[in-house]
């Protein structure tokens, strides 16, 4: 492991968020530190979801921080949250359908980029060579994903486990610094989640952060760093995959028990 | 577009020359079945730059906008006001057009602004209470300032003229007469062009992905980076500034304008082109404007003789049937081909198969 591996990425500081009357998350606390893999994993309701949503700017948070590379985040909108860095997916796919899988990944190349209407008329030789780089760019990420061969396909038509790649593949396609997947396995066979967790090692490898929320325990304690365990919107556990799964707290979250 | 001529292979450039040639000789063609032809094909091609320009809007980017006619008239209006006895003023066309562009650009600001939070249904409505309101401005702005005249219009509206040039008069050059609506013909062909090769180059453009991405899935494009306020803006700024040129030209050729020509109906009638044709594909639309901007005036001239052939006599008043038909027509080809004539996806798959090929 490489030695910046113990420096903070990204903290949220007793994070809180309500939906009229219910509180979805409550006082939670974690720091993600740079090139891990950081699993978020919690029962169905548990409030995962809602805090990536804070976390990527779909949802304004009620109470406490997050910090992202040591700044307080208060953006407002998602695509400046995409900017600073921090890109995702969606649990259930949500790619640009009647685009090509080619697009989809150029799209991702929107926020990097600059060239507007003027440039686009014209043709400046700018505009060009910039949209030559954001061709080349999403090549390579279609590649790195393994959808190359359908490129040219609509996104709509691509199968399921290689639309979930290419959500990927657009979301790194914005050079982030945390890549946040929201149950990539989800509806994957065992195959596809053998090459997701590939793809999601390979990944880190290339320097990037991961958080990852999944239902599937046994990927989670397979590839995760750390993991957080949540609960009725509250963190119950926060450690390596060994310490989270003998937690007493955890287990009864997930299994139920009636000993106390 | 000199590498796009290049690339084409001889087959390909006899066909564009062959095109070409009609589009050149056509004007002559149709003023030979009367002068009348000539005005309608004008006003086609002024209907396809108002569907060109709401494709930006509703076709890539998704925006239901049944106001769209607002725009039309603000281009109109300005270029009538600047270039009529009304107000003394008698500037050129080429200050006035750009003015009418900027003007309509910024009415298409004021109307984006308060409906980016709106989708669908809702954004439709407060498209079409902005059409409304505009036109009642320009039926009420007479008082107690005479601005637009009201619904008596604006009368002996400049036509183009470059020097002792004059578009609305007719010339004869090596024998052939060159009408008003002839002269102006070429020049709506040469804008079309234009107005084409600007709408191709925008949808193949960064900022022509991010349109169609909103389309698609607004919550994914904002979390792929795009700053959809911003764009959905530029689409409504856009669009309205082709109908802010067409609105001028309009002015122009047709010398006279009243709010009666910017009534609702016309605003359906465009989405109605775009929607036929195939929304979000520029050659679907364009097929959609000539279709429903020559289909009317077509069964104008045969529903009566028809009818007269058949039965001896008009059994159903020619007004009421020619719509009749064509809203028949409409009905059909919707529930048939329901994605339009000639729609954007399949079109999309195939020309980026083509392109990729050609590498």
């Amino acid at each position: 492991m490489s030695a910046t591996i113990n420096e903070v990425l990204m903290e949220a500081r007793g994070v809180g968020k309500r939906f009229g009357g219910v509180q979805a998350l409550k006082d939670v606390s974690l720091t993600i530190r740079r090139n891990e893999i950081y699993g978020l994993i919690g029962p169905n309701g548990a409030g995962k979801t809602t805090f990536f949503n804070v976390l990527t700017g779909l949802y304004q948070r009620d109470d406490g921080d997050v910090l992202f590379e040591g700044n307080v985040l208060n953006l407002t909108s998602p695509h400046e949250v995409a900017r600073v860095g921090i890109a995702r997916t969606f649990q259930n796919i949500r790619l640009f359908g009647n685009m090509t899988a080619m697009e989809n990944v150029m799209v991702g190349r929107h926020v990097r980029t600059h060239q507007n209407v003027i440039g686009a008329i014209f043709r400046t030789k700018a505009e060009r060579a910039e949209e030559a780089a954001i061709r080349r760019r999403a090549e390579e990420l279609l590649h790195y994903v393994g959808v190359a061969d359908r490129a040219q396909d609509l996104a709509k038509n691509l199968s399921y486990g290689d639309q979930r790649r290419l959500e990927i593949a657009r979301a790194l396609a914005t050079d982030p610094k945390l890549l946040a997947l929201d149950e990539p396995a989800a509806g994957m066979n065992a195959t596809e989640t053998a090459g997701l967790r590939t793809l999601i090692e390979g990944v880190r490898a290339d320097g990037l952060t991961v958080l990852l929320i999944e239902h599937d325990v046994k990927l989670v304690m397979g590839l995760c760093d750390r993991v957080a365990v949540l609960d009725y919107g509250q963190k119950i556990a926060e450690d390596v995959p060994a310490v989270v799964r003998a937690n007493p707290k955890v287990i009864e979250a997930y299994i139920g028990t009636s000993t106390h | 577009m000199a590498n796009f001529i290049t690339s084409l292979d001889k087959k390909n450039k006899l066909g564009l020359a062959l095109i070409a040639v009609a589009l050149i000789v056509l004007p002559f063609v149709l003023a030979s079945a009367g002068t009348a032809w000539v005005r309608i094909l004008n006003f086609a091609i002024l209907y396809v730059f108002l569907a060109l320009g709401l494709n930006i809007v509703v076709g890539f980017a998704g925006l239901l906008d049944l106001g769209y006619i607002a725009f039309y008239a603000v281009g109109a209006y300005v270029y009538a006001l600047l270039a009529s006895p009304h107000f003394g003023l008698h500037l050129p066309f080429w200050v006035i057009i750009p003015i009418g562009a900027a003007v309509a650009c910024v009415a298409g600001m004021v109307l984006g602004a308060p409906t980016l939070k709106l989708r669908g249904d809702y954004l439709a409505i407060v498209t079409l209470g902005f059409g409304e309101i505009v036109r009642v401005f320009m039926n009420n702005l007479s008082n107690p300032i005479n601005v637009t005249n009201g619904p008596k219009g604006i009368t002996l509206i400049d036509s183009f003229k470059i020097g002792s040039f004059d578009l609305g008069k007719s010339d004869v050059f090596g024998g052939l007469i060159f009408s008003g609506p002839i002269k102006y013909y070429y020049l709506l062909l040469i804008v079309l062009l234009a107005v084409i090769v600007i709408n191709k180059r925008l949808q193949d453009s960064r900022i022509g992905r991010a349109w169609v991405a909103i389309r698609e899935d607004e919550v994914a494009a904002k979390a792929a980076g795009i700053n959809t306020r911003n764009i959905k803006l530029l689409a409504f700024a856009m669009g309205a500034s082709f109908g802010g040129i067409a609105g001028g030209m309009f002015a122009a050729i047709q010398g006279f304008v009243s709010p009666e020509s910017f009534v609702l109906t016309e605003s359906t009638m465009i989405l109605a082109m775009v929607v036929l044709g195939g929304m979000g594909n520029i050659w679907g639309v364009i097929a959609g404007a000539l279709l429903l901007s020559f289909v009317p005036e077509l069964l104008r001239y045969t529903v009566q003789p028809v009818q007269e052939a058949l039965f001896g006599h008009a059994i159903i008043e020619p007004e009421v049937l020619r719509m009749l038909i064509f809203g028949i027509a409409l009905v059909l080809t919707m529930r048939f081909m329901p994605a339009g004539l000639w729609p954007e996806a399949r079109h999309r798959r195939e020309m980026e198969a083509k392109r990729e090929g050609k590498k």
